[in-house]
């Protein structure tokens, strides 16, 4: 990687502007004018990109209607020259300016994408305010269901549907999976999309930097219900949202437990919010690990036996027929003679949460060319040279 | 073919081929035929790739090696590799214009090629019946389709056999038919090839897992 | 125990039975009525006017891959008006359903619509398009008198037809996949979508999948062995060339196709467990197979309309293509790097931040090789005389359109920035801008340039720039509102929208969508005046356009053998060469010409994979077991029949010939 690279960008930071200008003048255009730090950050790197690239696209466009005019057959003044077919100079510099921008935006994927992971914890809420040792992300676990959302706050032992609150100004962390089919998680003002599978956890760190009311949905089709799987987002001052924790524990919904989850996984469409004053804290590994359901068997247990080599002969028969049909509305009848099958529970080990611990933060400073302190002060404590939070779990 | 095609000077350049002979037919068969057989080998790639991804995945389920009797899998791969000698054979008689021998030979193959199938399919048969069917866990799903695929293509190898020596019989030794053992040739000994990855990868370093 | 059961399968006619008919659905019934309204009445004229005998032995049977070009093309205009139907269904329920209407299409009819669109478009749209048009020109640019396999090439066809028949039938008996063009599991699974529609899905394209891919075998041989003497590698023209490498990516990706949909089936036929949730399946793997082969299909579709757009600039130009030999190797690296790019379609799984930036950067890199064949083009123009013809009018067209759409796709290519824009109205925007500026400009461009070579007269040019224009314009308006609604966070293949800010947008999108039916109405009256006009806008030269390659140097349309003796190549350009140094064409000393027969097995064979798709989607399995012997055997049978040429006797060559040389001397 060129060192000179992070003044270029430093520099090419100013150009976005004029680009934008047009761009942004236009309502509502969420994603080039989000409210959190990392949706921002890569909205700013849309406008990066393009700029950039319209450093050839322009004058190619200019250039073919240039041609085009004044080659025209009709402009008998302009040379011809029908057996001019070759020029090596030409050729170098037709194969070296897209390959010059190339490694620009190449260098700029490769630093953007790692700065960007949505599995790397936030080392800042906003320019310039780095994230101080002692705070801990807020964990939101997030159920992609048919056809609505569910959140789920382990910390706060709340969860909603198709509500997400967050306090503002605080870093998220967000574990992600899906009872069903593949959707993807995106609030376009927080921070860009993550899929969420079935029987798999992604992770998505974002924060807001804004309070307000915005709009969050699935971004992956998922079948009959998917246009109206759209959930409320709300960015709160820190106070405001103890108020709505306080609020959530009063509701009258009762607990999210795993029966209750089990006739709420159950397709609907169109759900009203809806606030549990309690959770089962295991629910979301058991979700993960597809096992909600009583008497089957968690995935990190079949794994752990297929680590060692399976269950043998004896295992064969250990599977059932789903009993209990989740998958209701969408028809389920027996497939051309098979049923669909589970395996059964063996006596299975305690619940392990299947999250893994993030990443270390990187800090963005250096790679941008700022920020950085002057020798001879003492570093000031953040959460990239302080000591590492302790696990969640 | 064209006799001149750079001149001198003043010899006019000739722009037609005035003296063509036709292409001899099926000239372009063989090429053809192999660029048929390496689509076909991506086809047992992605279903090799697919066993390396979910070959582990028991589903709490049998493993390889409480599954495979590697002995009868020996005999099974001795087969298939002894039927490719004797297509060799086969290919050796009719290269001395032999169709007798070379009808033999492509029924000794033929039989060989049987023998595989059978084993295969009592293999086959004694998984579904203990209950290690291709829908109890995604490496019975790999493995019975990996290996299903392999054996309908001998299945279907050994339909054009018989076709073949039918042909052979009708006509014999013609270009045309030539070219088919040669085809078929082709075919046989790149199954043979799947196979030996087959033998290797699902049964031996499944039985090593 | 469920709401909606799969219906029960009956040991005749399996799952079908008349509730299969969509008589509640009133769009479809009525569309039913017009399509066996307007097909009873071409079948009465056909019956009427006697062209059954013709049709049978002139084109259903036809070896010829001149007919057999024109029958993909005619294929492909006719799925082509299915699919834009489709598209302006979509654009109609999204700006109808706002302020909490439900617009007029509920999710079940609206998700097949969506599926279908993509569906159509791409498999039997634009991929019969590019074959056709390869079928029809690259034996003639390689001064051949056929394809190497003429009977497969036949086949071939047919496979596709079936495929697009058994897609087709979707629309009134059952239903088609709601699933997304690329049917992702498990939402594609047997246990979410327990219905037909995956079916239909699954061996339309399986069928036609046997077609693309035997076509592709064949056209590589073609290219390789056909060749006139004389014509190296390096002396190939550039659309032969693009032609080859779009073949070859035909052939190393299409099986990925099968033998992925293969596995969805047997999940879905009999239970497997590759791609479900339970038991150790991973619909990840899935979605990487798909793209596996997916994204080299991006550049099977566009390679070949590169070197279209390369004839058309050095033809139209009067000037030799600049830099050939870049165009051949930018044409070799994009093939070789449309292999390893294809994560960049799910960068938003979770793959790490190292995997999606290799996947990120070897996408822009292919902008490399892209961008030098604009350059070239460009660079053709310069100091050239450009005759605004219609094909060069499009050409000009999908330079200033598709750099646009390069530019977004390499956006897009950006991860972090993928994320925001990720399954967005963005993206939409994005492909259709290449696909649409791309494929269907350069389609247009070389129907315009090659129609006279084929049917022997030019087509309408007040028409054509009607079309032109309507086109241009309307695809501007129809997907720059995508962009933007992308920007506004706006996901894609949504049904119902609450934010009434975004109906503007939708409005202009939808009327952009009217000016390209206009467009698309404008062709067809262009095709229809062109035909009736067809004596004044006659070309008797065969080179209209004042060519460069061999196409231009035999008659329009071509007789059978294309060339009475095989062309001699010296140099690039042959065509140009040859005119330039004042060859003579041979009118004396014809001999017999050695051509392939015509049979029907390709048409029956195919019909028979139709019956057996039909009758697997509806778990009929005594007809899908007795169609399946009939192909085997049918084929079987076809091996048994040694006699597949004949001799064009050298008296009919010396009258076709005599007859070209009047009209010659007519001309000139």
């Amino acid at each position: 990687m060129p060192s000179n690279l992070p003044r270029s960008v430093a520099r090419l930071r100013l150009l976005p502007l004029l680009a934008a200008l047009p761009l942004l003048s236009g309502c509502g255009m969420v994603v080039l004018d989000p409210a959190g730090d990392v949706a921002r950050q890569q909205g700013d790197l849309i406008v990066i990109s393009t700029v950039l690239m319209l450093l050839i696209i322009v004058p190619v466009m200019a250039l073919t209607i240039f041609f085009a005019w004044r080659y025209r057959a009709a402009n008998k003044d302009a040379t011809y020259k029908p057996d001019w077919d070759h020029s090596t100079q030409l050729e170098l510099v037709i194969w070296s300016a897209p390959l010059l921008i190339i490694i620009c935006l190449g260098a700029v994927t490769w630093v953007a994408t790692h700065l960007l992971d949505p599995y790397r914890p936030l080392a800042r809420t906003a320019p310039g305010k780095p994230v101080a040792a002692h705070v801990k992300p807020l964990e939101v676990n997030v159920v992609a269901l048919d056809w609505k959302w569910l959140f789920i706050y382990p910390e706060q032992g709340v969860a909603t549907v198709n509500e997400l609150a967050v306090p503002v100004d605080r870093p998220l962390r967000f574990r992600i999976s899906s009872s069903s089919v593949m959707n993807s998680f995106y609030v376009p003002a927080l921070a860009g999309q993550i899929y969420a599978m079935p029987g798999m956890e992604t992770k998505l760190h974002g924060v807001f930097d804004k309070t307000g009311s915005f709009e969050g949905f699935s971004a992956n089709y998922s079948g009959a219900g998917f246009s109206n799987m759209r959930f409320a987002v709300k960015s709160l001052p820190a106070g405001e949202f103890d108020k709505w924790v306080a609020e959530a524990k009063a509701s009258t919904e009762g607990d999210l437990d795993r029966l209750t989850y089990l006739k709420l996984e159950k397709p609907s469409e169109k759900e009203p919010v809806r606030r549990f004053a309690a959770v089962d804290p295991q629910l979301f590994d058991a979700v993960v690990n597809m096992c909600v359901e009583p008497g089957k068997m968690c995935m990190h247990d079949m794994m752990s036996i297929d680590a060692k080599g399976g269950a043998g002969i004896a295992g064969i028969h250990n599977v059932r027929s789903v009993t209990y049909d989740k998958f209701a509305a969408r028809g389920t009848g027996g497939i051309a003679g098979w049923n669909i099958r589970y395996v059964a529970a063996l006596c299975s080990a305690a619940m392990t949460s299947a999250d893994r611990p993030d990443a270390k933060p990187v800090n963005p400073a250096p790679l941008k060319g700022e920020g950085l302190p002057s020798p001879n002060q003492p570093p000031e404590r953040t959460a990239l040279n302080g000591s590492a939070p302790p696990p969640m779990s | 073919m064209s006799a001149t095609t750079t001149t001198a000077a003043d010899e006019p350049v000739q722009f037609y081929d005035l003296d063509e002979h036709a292409h001899p037919e099926g000239h372009s068969t063989m090429l053809g035929f192999w660029i048929y057989l390496m689509s076909d080998c991506l086809i047992f790639a992605i279903l090799f790739a697919c066993f390396g991804v979910l070959g582990g995945n028991y589903a709490a389920g049998p493993a390889p090696k409480d599954l495979f009797d590697l002995n009868l899998i020996a005999l099974n791969t001795a087969m298939l590799l002894f039927s490719s000698i004797t297509y060799g054979f086969a290919v050796l008689q009719m290269q001395q214009g032999n169709v007798r021998g070379t009808q033999i030979w492509l029924a000794v193959t033929g039989l060989f090629g049987l023998g595989f199938l059978g084993i295969e399919l009592y293999e086959f048969h004694h998984l579904i019946e203990i209950g290690a069917t291709p829908q109890r866990s995604a490496f019975l799903s790999s493995f019975f389709t990996l290996v299903g695929t392999h054996g309908l293509h001998v299945t279907f190898g050994v339909i054009w056999l018989v076709t073949l020596m039918v042909q052979l019989g009708k006509h014999g030794l013609i270009a045309a038919n030539k070219r088919r053992v040669m085809c078929l040739s082709m075919f046989w000994h790149f199954l043979d090839v799947i196979w030996i990855g087959v033998f290797t990868i699902v049964y031996l370093m499944g039985v090593l897992r | 125990m469920t709401p909606h059961p799969a219906p029960e399968a009956g040991p005749f006619l399996g799952k079908l039975s008349l509730d299969a008919l969509p008589l509640h659905e009133p769009i479809l019934v009525v569309t039913f009525a017009i399509v066996v309204i307007g097909g009873l009445g071409v079948l009465a004229a056909i019956t009427k006017y006697r062209l059954w005998g013709w049709l049978w032995r002139d084109w259903f049977t036809t070896v010829d891959h001149k007919r057999i070009g024109i029958m993909y093309m005619i294929l492909g205009l006719i799925m082509f008006l299915r699919g834009f139907a489709d598209a302006i269904m979509m654009r109609l329920q999204q700006v109808w359903a706002f302020n909490g209407s439900e617009g007029y299409l509920n999710a079940h009819h609206y998700d097949q619509v969506f599926t279908a669109h993509g569906v159509i478009m791409i498999f039997f749209v634009a991929m019969p398009f590019i074959t056709g048009l390869m079928n029809y020109m690259v034996p003639l640019q390689i001064g051949a008198r056929d394809v190497s396999f003429p009977f497969l090439n036949n086949f071939s066809f047919w496979m596709t037809t079936a495929g697009a028949v058994l897609c087709m039938i979707s629309l009134f008996i059952g239903e088609f996949a709601q699933t997304g063009w690329l049917a992702y599991p498990p939402l594609s699974g047997i246990a979410y979508s327990p219905n037909v529609g995956v079916d239909y899905y699954i061996w339309s394209l399986q069928i036609a999948g046997v077609g693309t891919t035997l076509s592709g075998i064949n056209l590589i041989v073609t290219i390789l062995k056909l060749r006139a003497p004389g014509m190296g590698l390096m002396k190939m023209p550039v659309f032969t060339w693009t032609s080859l490498c779009s073949n070859i990516l035909i052939v190393a990706s299409f099986p990925i196709l099968t033998a992925t949909l293969v596995l969805l089936s047997l999940d879905r036929y009999i239970g497997t467990n590759f791609f479900t949730n339970d038991l150790g399946g991973s619909p990840m793997m899935y979605v990487n197979l798909i793209w596996i082969w997916g994204h080299p299909e991006v550049y099977i579709l566009i390679l070949p309309l590169f070197g279209v757009f390369s004839e058309v600039t050095s033809t139209f130009s009067g000037k030799k293509l600049f830099g050939y030999t870049s165009m051949v190797y930018a044409t070799v690296v994009i093939t070789i790097l449309s292999y390893i790019v294809w994560l960049h379609h799910f960068f938003t799984m979770g793959s790490g931040a190292s995997v999606n930036s290799f996947f990120g950067i070897t996408t822009m890199v292919i902008s490399i090789p892209t961008g030098a064949k604009l350059f070239n083009w460009l660079f053709t123009m310069y100091r050239g005389r450009i005759r605004f013809e219609l094909p060069m009018m499009w050409t000009i067209a999908f330079m200033l359109t598709f750099v646009v759409g390069g530019m977004t796709g390499v956006l897009l290519a950006v991860p972090p920035a993928d994320f925001v824009l990720h399954n967005s109205l963005f993206l939409i925007a994005h492909f259709h801008n290449v696909i649409i500026g791309g494929v269907l400009f350069g389609l247009f461009a070389a129907i315009n340039y090659w129609w006279p070579k084929a049917f022997g007269f030019k087509l309408d040019v007040f028409w054509g720039k009607i079309s032109f224009w309507c086109w241009v314009v309307g695809f501007w308006l129809a997907f720059m509102p995508l962009y933007i609604l992308g920007l506004m966070g706006v996901t894609r293949r949504m049904r119902v929208f609450d934010d009434p800010s975004l109906q503007i947008w939708f409005a202009i999108a939808a009327f952009g969508a009217l000016v390209i039916a206009a467009g698309i109405g404008a062709m067809l009256v262009q095709f229809a005046v062109s035909i009736w006009k067809r004596k004044e806008l006659v070309d008797e030269s065969g080179d209209p356009w004042n060519g460069r390659t061999l196409e231009w140097a035999t008659s329009s349309p071509p007789p059978d053998y294309n060339f009475a003796f095989t062309p001699v190549i010296h140099d690039l350009d042959a065509w140009y060469d040859m005119k330039k140094r004042g060859h003579q064409r041979p009118v004396g000393g014809f001999r017999d010409i050695h051509m392939p027969s015509n049979t029907g097995a390709g048409i029956i064979l195919a019909g028979f994979s139709l019956v057996m798709g039909f009758a697997l989607v509806w778990h009929i399995w005594w007809l899908a077991a007795v169609s399946f012997a009939a192909t085997v055997f049918g084929a079987i049978y076809q091996t048994f029949n040694y006699k597949r040429d004949f001799h064009i006797p050298a008296a009919t060559v010396v009258e076709v010939e005599d007859a070209r040389t009047r009209q010659l001397a007519a001309g000139a």
